[in-house]
């Protein structure tokens, strides 16, 4: 990849998560943390790999993304605005009672979402059945997922991936946002689903590790995907949570507590620093 | 008398019939000679998945087939369908409204030597308080073929019981039988009470109006295939033209058709309601014909209830 195509997306997933804060300051609420942390991702999937057209949400042969971890709408909703799904403006109605912009990702309101999700563990397995749709009607489409680490400790996910597996679903490519926090603490602490790829593994899936916050690393893990026939890909994305603002980064505070009025002013300060630097 | 042949059998061979329409993808979770998805997966293999024992995954691929503008339908025992996937079904199936067909067999104490881990006797309560779910209980193999094609010609989620014994048909040879989704059946007119029934418990009403009649007590008898949505304009004139009301449901008192059935009465026209069904316990090991005793799911007690009903209406 270009260096200018490295900073235009940096610059992306800046502007991503600046809209991001806003929308979390004007609900009052919403999940900043693992909306950082997987922000990256979003920013390559949306603005630079997906076969997708914002003025052509339902198109049959558009590719699909699953965000299982259905409560990092932050991030979402800024990715799915600044693409042009809809007005960016809108981000300031997020988690308001008459907005369609509701805490978890909606797909029967939200342009863009192409499965509603919330209840953790459960998005793994309607891509799963996206993919499988695929490979019946014969459609090049492929379908990507994003999972939480904290999220892999359901079982279904471990259903889902034995079917994947199973199946064969080389249409299918999940990432595994790997920020090592969930809400009582880090993963290993609570629940450790230690080592993540290998259990992929187990389950017939083709396994990439990368780091969650390399535009490169994340851009080759896809196209990798891409090529690996005959099995699922997972890439597990090693990543901060909070990634991006200083004292949010690994602070599971943040998963789901929203900033102090000078904490919020010191994160769009940060922020503005980093869109500064890279508009030059 | 009728044919006896079980709502799933009669099930299974109808969605294999209806089978070829493209839109349709079936799950299944290892039990496909038991829910008789077997018969669609034989003819149909390019659009039948087997999940394996792994309902919450099943539920979840049909979201995603669904959401890619499938009509999916999922299959194991009412127990797992309504209880082990709940969260499933609600979430990822009727939150998003998508084009899902819950199918539930084997369902109530009919199960038979199973017992009571395998008797769902609460699947019509947890299923209809679902925002948006259509619920659906038919009463022998012709309703449910009727119910089956209802379903596929309506875009979104429903919940489909069926049962494992066979069960007399008794709607094919009904004058005028037709079906339609929320709509309930009038199987025999009466002026003294009205049974309400759904399932199987339609065939031991019909036995329990000819118990009544033999006292000189007119039961009118509705066919109430549909919990949700609930036929309540049928429900409000048997209420005010018998002014007492008995229902029975092969399914806990609570929460299932007496209560839908109650809720519609206590709102428009109170009159008395007896449910009759499961008194909140759990089911047991044995034939399925010595549960339905044990349990009291007999025309006699139907018809008990019945007594109680209209003694109810006429008390000063």
């Amino acid at each position: 990849m270009e260096e200018k195509r490295v900073k235009e997306l940096a610059l992306t997933a800046a502007k991503i998560r600046r809209k991001a804060l806003e929308a979390i300051e004007a609900a009052h609420s919403g999940h900043v943390g693992g909306s950082f942390s997987v922000a990256d991702i979003l920013a390559v999937l949306y603005f630079e790999k997906m076969h997708i057209d914002p003025s052509d949400p339902k198109n049959p042969d558009r590719d699909r993304f699953v965000l299982s971890k259905g409560h990092c709408t932050p991030t979402m909703y800024a990715t799915l605005a600044l693409k042009g799904y809809f007005p960016v403006s809108d981000l300031m109605t997020f988690r308001n009672v008459d907005s369609y912009l509701s805490g978890h990702v909606e797909m029967t309101k939200v342009p863009g979402v192409d499965m509603s999700a919330g209840s953790l563990g459960q998005g793994l397995s309607a891509a799963v059945g996206m993919a499988l749709t695929g490979k019946v009607d014969k459609k090049d489409y492929r379908v990507y997922a994003a999972l939480g680490d904290g999220e892999i400790q359901e079982g279904q996910i471990w259903e889902a991936a034995m079917a994947a597996g199973n199946y064969g679903l080389d249409n299918l490519t999940v990432f595994v946002d790997n920020n090592n926090l969930q809400i009582d603490g880090t993963v290993e602490e609570v629940m450790s689903p230690y080592p993540i790829g290998d259990k992929f593994k187990a389950f017939k899936w083709n396994v990439i590790t990368i780091d969650g916050h390399d535009y490169e690393q994340i851009a080759g893990a896809v196209d990798e995907a891409a090529k690996a026939k005959g099995m699922p890909t997972v890439i597990v994305a090693k990543t901060v949570k909070g990634k991006g603002v200083s004292y949010m980064e690994n602070n599971v505070k943040f998963h789901g507590g929203t900033p102090t009025e000078e904490q919020f002013r010191q994160a769009f300060s940060e922020i503005d620093a980093a869109i500064a630097s890279l508009e030059v | 008398m009728g044919n006896v042949i079980s709502t799933r059998e009669a099930y299974g061979r109808a969605l294999c019939e209806f089978g070829a329409d493209e839109k349709i993808m079936v799950f299944d979770a290892d039990l496909t000679i038991c829910t008789m998805s077997c018969y669609f997966a034989e003819k149909y293999p390019e659009r039948f998945f087997n999940a394996g024992i792994a309902e919450c995954n099943m539920a979840g691929m049909a979201a995603g087939a669904a959401a890619s503008g499938k009509t999916a339908f999922v299959h194991t025992f009412a127990m797992f369908a309504a209880g082990r996937i709940y969260d499933q079904v609600r979430n990822s199936i009727a939150y998003p409204g998508l084009d899902v067909k819950v199918v539930g067999t084997h369902a109530g104490l009919s199960v038979g030597e199973d017992g009571a881990t395998h008797q769902c006797i609460e699947d019509l309560s947890l299923m209809r308080t679902i925002p948006g779910m259509t619920v659906i209980c038919p009463c022998d193999a012709n309703e449910t073929r009727e119910a089956l094609k209802a379903m596929i010609g309506y875009d979104g989620p429903c919940y489909l019981r069926l049962g494992r014994s066979g069960v007399e048909c008794v709607t094919d040879s009904m004058d005028g039988y037709t079906f339609e989704l929320g709509k309930g059946v009038q199987v025999k007119d009466g002026g003294d009470v009205t049974i309400i029934a759904t399932g199987l418990m339609l065939q031991e009403a019909l036995k329990a109006s000819e118990l009544l009649q033999e006292e000189g007590i007119g039961a009118r008898i509705i066919d109430l295939h549909t919990i949700k949505p609930i036929d309540r304009d049928i429900i409000i004139k048997a209420a005010k033209e018998t002014g007492a009301i008995v229902t029975t449901e092969e399914h806990n008192i609570i929460g299932g058709l007496g209560a839908a059935v109650s809720e519609v009465v206590g709102e428009t026209y109170p009159v008395p309601v007896e449910k009759h069904g499961v008194e909140d316990e759990f089911g047991h090991s044995g034939t399925a014909e010595a549960l339905m005793v044990k349990y009291g799911l007999t025309p006699e007690k139907i018809a008990a209830k019945a007594r109680e009903a209209i003694a109810l209406k006429n008390r000063k």
